[in-house]
């Protein structure tokens, strides 16, 4: 076993873990954050996306002791309890998710997409989100809520308050 | 009396049908706030994981599962033997004709494997780690047998058998003939009579569902009582089949279906594993878990398709169609799962198409080979039955040199002549194929891509444009009851639904429809709203447990809104009923004068009076005054069995550019009018059409299960199967005609399975289409580069896939899929 401290959605952590653990099961079996989820054992599908400092990786391609010392956001630390990030406001606002699976992950590798180029085209949403698999959408309203997202993050608008569910 | 009348009110209330609603079920799924089984922990829960078989066909000579056993962690490790008395056979609810062979289906192998991926033996494990750790400590012994791969083959006589202990390799004969049936004329006379023949060999390759979420489930024993977690579309059919397969008593059976990551077919299904993890649990008196990886689910999850399709069209020279004829080879994979051999014999009834065919034969074979099952996948038969169809039309337009869309015109049911019984037997119910052609010829911009096609042909430009169509329709809401009976099919299709009034006026929704994925608890609450007149916020759905929803059929067949709906309305309709008695009595008044609107009772001619539902709820809830001989109490439970099923329809065009030097093809534009009836909420109806058109071009562009020579599925991860991304699809545009189903009040006839099912020929349509003249006829899917370059520049439909030694081929990654690789697959195994 190898100590790792790590902070995950702005809380510190101190744990033992065995060397070969992959960060997304440290995730959903140690800290209980299953927010983050698993999809595929090749790196394919992209829904265990989270940010490792700031950028987004998949998780299930960094191991737990690559993770010492940094710092972790999953999708449940993106937006403080109770408000929602521009880009799950905009994935809510375009119907860019039906099961949902995949949608955790999605809104990692898009906030990350957003982060680099603030003012994606159509074409470079399709390319910079082609790492994320999504079986239920076609990706048409994941690839506008980006943009919806893009320019709300640009903006600088404050992160909505919006109460979920029910908005029509 | 005044001479004015004070104002009644108000305009009528907003519908919340037909809203664009955003959806209530975002609210976890964005913020990682779900319920999916694999986030299930329990105290003391032991983690599943099995061992599964590395050859395709083989007798199993010796287990040895001493080391496993003694491996750190293992609590278990059990074989076939040890549930050989106890595990029964899995279900198979559909025996499509009364001789059908059906070997059983052991959950995990005793004496023999069939497929790559069966089961052979469990690890029962304190961690999910230990688990996985000792599955490579389980030593078994196979003596191989030759596997049976290819249905042409598999149906000769002298073949190799997959169950050496029945007589061949065909599970059943279909025979539907609409002479036969009195439905139509004899169609070898009409073959006989006919001008034009045209037939043609089209292979509908073997799919995966690929839902994201892979399959866990988890059972909890409390005394005699068992709770499991499945990730499964079909919580009601599995407690009753697991109770059938198990012993377990039904009542002591309960199912949650949690948050469920999409299933288009593949988690209509009985799994070996959820048999296996009740039994084990039972065993131990422990709760349990097992969730698959990717690799498992890609290997051994039930596939879709595979049917090899004859198909002949008859007609006259000026295009008038006079016979169709089918015959399908349907590759059941090695055992009969749910309804394995029902999904080619519903494609039967729906060959036919738009087309008023004069004569129609319909024969089909189900065939055994050494692959994992085939079941539902999106559409489940129509989609085969679609493409099979729209292709031999645009063959039939070649022939006779006509405009494939002029064909099609002269043949389609008119918009008049609806409802129509076709040739199939089947009462189509309304429609107007020419205004959704006309809308999709709009949207498309059909006219400047003609012109652009020319202009390309005559510049012999290296990259031609194509066109393709399809105008397709389908057979949903499954299904009335009685219907399903005279198929063999062995349960009804009537849907539930229950609505409890809470005393503070909220509404819980209980419906026997589970979805994953597809927006039940917002469109329930649109329905609910407008029925009851309660806000939209006010109405919780509830779902997916037996123990909350006692009655139900589930999901799949574009079923849930036609008749799960239809049941949520119904039971409105009911408390409607029960309140306005209520109110009678506490406004003093005969329930004839009541009038209903908004959710308020009132009394016809006195303004001012009212009563809303919502308080009636509290009302009854006190019980202090109501009238005599009543119950207290406001509640209902409605069953909906239809008497027909809907059929959307609609015009799919697809505009392919493809790259003659590179066999590189690109869906340039696509546009699709799809008729599905009254819109309910036209931000998720657009959404479904858009994940259906996906999957359909998927089909024809990516996607196919591949085996190699010896059985190993070499397309076993997303880094073979490719399941497209983002950049793979084009920007689709879509729009609808509605014409209202009559057969339930909602008008609605479902979406779930359009743009699947309408899409795959579209698409092939186009790419035959841009090449037409370059002497190509067929291009077998997906259509990949390596394929649709030598369609071109060697002739032939590009062959059954890439040949050994290219990076298309699938036999390279044989030793990465299964860890065991044989002489034949290493050398390539090409067919």
């Amino acid at each position: 076993m190898t100590e790792i401290n790590v902070r995950v959605d702005g809380v510190a952590y101190a744990d033992a873990v065995e060397p070969r653990t992959l960060l997304v099961h440290y995730l959903r079996e140690q800290l209980g954050k299953v927010g983050t989820v698993v999809g595929c054992d090749t790196s394919n599908c992209g829904a265990c996306t989270v940010h490792l400092d700031g950028e987004a990786v998949k998780s299930c391609t960094v191991l737990a002791v690559q993770a010492d010392g940094c710092e972790v956001t999953t999708i449940e630390g993106i937006a403080p309890q109770g408000s929602l990030h521009p880009m799950q406001k905009a994935f809510h606002e375009m119907h860019g998710l039906q099961c949902g699976f995949c949608t955790p992950g999605m809104i990692m590798a898009s906030i990350d997409l957003v982060n680099d180029n603030p003012n994606p085209t159509d074409d470079e949403v399709r390319e910079g989100i082609e790492g994320n698999l999504c079986r239920c959408t076609g990706y048409q309203n994941i690839v506008r809520a980006v943009q919806q997202a893009a320019a709300e993050m640009s903006g600088g608008a404050p992160t909505s308050s919006e109460t979920l569910g029910a908005q029509s | 009396m005044t001479m004015v009348d004070e104002p009644t009110g108000t305009q009528a209330p907003e519908k919340e049908v037909g809203k664009a609603r955003r959806r209530k079920e975002d609210a976890r799924l964005i913020t990682g706030k779900t319920t999916w089984t694999d986030n299930m922990s329990l105290p003391g829960m032991l983690h599943i994981a099995v061992v599964r078989s590395p050859v395709a066909h083989a007798r199993i000579s010796n287990v040895d599962v001493s080391a496993a056993k003694a491996a750190p962690g293992v609590i278990e490790v059990y074989t076939g033997r040890d549930f050989a008395e106890e595990q029964g056979s899995l279900p198979c609810a559909w025996p499509v004709t009364p001789d059908m062979v059906n070997p059983g289906h052991p959950s995990i192998a005793v004496d023999s494997v069939n497929h790559v991926g069966e089961a052979v033996a469990l690890i029962v494990a304190r961690s999910k780690v230990a688990a996985q750790d000792a599955v490579e400590l389980v030593d078994i012994d196979y003596d191989v047998l030759p596997p049976v791969l290819r249905m042409e083959e598999a149906v000769k006589d002298g073949a190799d058998l997959v169950h050496d202990e029945l007589s061949s390799n065909t599970s059943y004969h279909f025979v539907f003939d609409a002479g036969d049936a009195g439905l139509g004329g004899n169609t070898d006379q009409a073959f006989a009579d006919a001008e034009v023949v045209v037939s043609r060999r089209f292979v509908n390759q073997r799919l995966i569902p690929a839902f994201m979420e892979p399959r866990s489930c988890v059972v909890s024993p409390q005394g005699d009582n068992y709770t499991m977690w499945s990730s499964t579309q079909i919580p009601h059919i599995l407690r009753v089949m697991l109770a059938m397969v198990t012993g377990v008593p039904e009542h002591k059976l309960r199912i949650i279906a949690p948050d469920v990551g999409g299933g288009f077919g593949g988690k209509l299904q009985v799994n070996p594993e959820e048999v296996l993890a009740l039994l084990v649990a039972r065993r131990l008196g422990k709760p349990v878990k097992w969730t698959e990886t990717r690799s498992e689910s890609l290997m051994t999850a039930h596939h879709g398709r595979d049917q090899i399709q004859f198909i002949d069209i008859a007609a006259d020279r000026e295009g008038n169609v006079k016979g169709l004829k089918v015959r399908l080879l349907a590759d059941m994979g090695a055992y009969l799962r749910l309804i394995t051999p029902g999904v080619p014999a519903l494609g039967a009834f729906m060959f036919p198409a738009i087309y008023k065919f004069p004569a129609y034969h319909f024969e089909c074979d189900g065939v055994f080979t050494n692959k994992v099952p085939t079941d539902a996948y999106r559409g489940a038969g129509r989609p085969e039955a679609t493409f099979a169809v729209e292709r031999i039309m645009d063959e039939l337009a070649v022939e006779l040199g006509m405009d494939p869309l002029e064909l099609r015109r002269k043949n389609w049911i008119q918009a008049q002549e609806f409802p129509f019984t076709t040739i199939a037997g089947l009462e189509y119910d309304s429609g107007d194929y020419e205004q959704a052609t006309q809308q999709a010829l709009q949207l498309i911009g059909y006219d400047e891509l003609r012109a652009e096609q020319r202009q390309r042909r005559e510049s012999g430009d290296p990259v031609q444009l194509g066109i393709g169509f399809s105008t397709f329709t389908e057979m949903c809401g499954l299904a009335p009851s009685r219907v399903l009976g005279s198929l063999a099919f062995g349960a009804g299709g009537w849907e539930h639904a229950s609505i409890r009034m809470l005393p503070t006026g909220k509404v819980e929704v209980v419906t026997g429809s589970t979805p994953h994925g597809q927006g039940h608890e917002t469109a329930w609450s649109q329905l609910v709203a407008d029925e009851l007149g309660v806000p939209f916020e006010d109405v919780e759905v509830l779902h997916g447990d037996t123990s909350i929803s006692s009655r139900g059929l589930d999901t799949y067949g574009s079923r849930s809104l036609v008749v799960g709906g239809t049941a949520v309305v119904k039971a409105a309709e009911k408390v409607v009923a029960k309140a306005r008695k209520i109110a009678a009595h506490l406004l003093e008044a005969s329930e004839d004068d009541l009038e209903f609107t908004g959710g308020k009772f009132s009394v016809r001619g006195t303004p001012g009076t009212g009563l809303g539902i919502q308080e009636i709820a509290l009302a009854i809830f006190a019980a202090h005054n109501y009238p005599e001989g009543i119950e207290p109490s406001i509640d209902a439970d409605a069953t909906f069995d239809p008497v027909n099923f809907s059929f959307p329809h609609g015009t799919h065009i697809c505009a392919m550019e493809v790259d003659t030097e590179t066999g590189m093809v690109k869906i340039r534009k696509y546009a699709s009018v799809d008729d599905i009836g009254k819109i309910v909420n036209p931000l998720i109806v657009e959404g479904q059409i858009h994940g259906g058109l996906a999957q359909g071009i998927a089909q024809a562009l990516y996607e196919e299960a591949v085996y190699d020579d010896d059985g190993n599925l070499t397309t076993g991860t997303f880094v073979d199967y490719l399941v497209p991304a983002a950049s793979d699809l084009p920007h689709f545009d879509t729009g609808n005609t509605v014409h209202e189903a009559p057969g339930n009040p909602i008008g609605a006839k479902g979406v779930g399975e359009a743009g699947c099912i309408a899409s795959t020929p579209a698409v092939v349509n186009a790419a035959l289409d841009a090449v037409r003249h370059l002497g190509v006829t067929d291009i077998q899917m997906p259509l990949t580069p390596e394929r649709v370059w030598r369609a071109i520049h060697q002739g032939g439909d590009g062959g059954e896939r890439a040949t050994a030694g290219t990076i298309a081929w699938g036999g390279a990654s044989t030793e990465t899929t299964t860890g065991v690789s044989t002489d034949a697959s290493s050398l390539g195994g090409d067919r």
